[in-house]
């Protein structure tokens, strides 16, 4: 049982990582099929948005939880598990796929360029499978 | 790595999947608010679909590898107080998701018949997209899911 006192961290740290992998996700499928609907705009604007007002305070809470949690020894150890190391490594590298593609779908958005919002789906999508590999980390913990 | 390891991996991945789920139908319903025009809406279909599977991923997998674990842990029983809450939560969570997806899935559906016929604008969509019933029902799935990620945080009685 972990004590008590890493709940509330942890719940920042869930919701957070949760939240924004919702946001991304809506942000890939609205960048990839913006060409083959009848507002690719308006889709694209969705996705930025997504990103923007959704995604990126999500990373931001999750990011705080999970540095809250290490705070409570895990910063102790003489090193960092494997599941710790793979999930500081998609936080980081993570945030930087991210903010690229928050930048390309907010230019797609501004100056309706579908070649940029596609590469900012396809780099969302990236992280999506990122994300996926930090949340099996997080749960199965390899050595 | 254990079998319990794996089956906790999967229980995590399910629920993150049912909470993205919530946040792509929420997306888009901001994204659409009050909208009356229904190729906006018809283009949003993709999104819906994929929260869709999302949700199925999500239910099935958060109580099948939830229920394993607490089969299969020492320390946890079926009948656990927080278990049992989170079951009944998860539950009324599928009902009232349910009802507000059937309610958007009939506006999605009239927003692609209006849009194929050339529609440029309809109140009755502007209006399902609003302050709807469904609205409330998706917020209120929003609570009951919270409150599922609570429970399983804090295991009250555990």
């Amino acid at each position: 049982m972990r004590p008590d006192s890493w709940n509330f961290p942890l719940l920042l740290h869930i919701v957070g990582a949760a939240v924004m992998f919702g946001a991304v996700a809506a942000a890939v499928v609205s960048t990839l099929v913006a060409d083959r609907v009848a507002e690719p705009d308006f889709m694209r604007r969705l996705a930025f948005r997504s990103l923007l007002f959704v995604g990126l305070p999500a990373y931001i809470v999750m990011r705080i939880g999970a540095q809250w949690l290490y705070s409570k020894g895990f910063d102790d150890l003489p090193e960092d598990p494997a599941w710790l190391s793979i999930g500081w490594i998609v936080a980081d590298l993570g945030l930087v796929v991210f903010v690229i593609a928050l930048i390309l779908a907010g230019i797609a958005s501004w100056k309706r360029k579908s070649g940029l919002g596609k590469a900012a789906g396809l780099l969302g999508a990236l992280l999506l499978v990122a994300m996926v590999v930090a949340v099996w980390a997080m749960g199965a913990k390899p050595d | 790595m254990s079998l319990n390891d794996w089956i906790l991996a999967l229980h995590l991945l399910s629920a993150v999947a049912l909470v993205a789920a919530e946040v792509m139908f929420t997306v888009m319903i901001t994204g659409l608010w009050r909208s009356d025009s229904p190729t906006k809406v018809a283009s949003t279909m993709p999104l819906a679909r994929l929260g869709v599977l999302f949700v199925m991923i999500g239910i099935a997998g958060t109580v099948i590898f939830g229920v394993w674990l607490a089969i299969s842990r020492e320390e946890y029983q079926l009948w656990d107080g927080w278990i049992i809450a989170a079951l009944v939560l998860w539950a009324l969570g599928g009902f009232l998701g349910q009802k507000s997806g059937e309610a958007y899935q009939a506006g999605g559906e009239l927003g692609a018949k209006l849009a194929a016929e050339g529609t440029t604008s309809s109140p009755e969509l502007a209006e399902t997209f609003g302050a709807s019933r469904a609205f409330w029902l998706h917020t209120a799935t929003l609570v009951v899911v919270v409150l599922i990620i609570v429970d399983m945080i804090w295991k009250p009685g555990a």
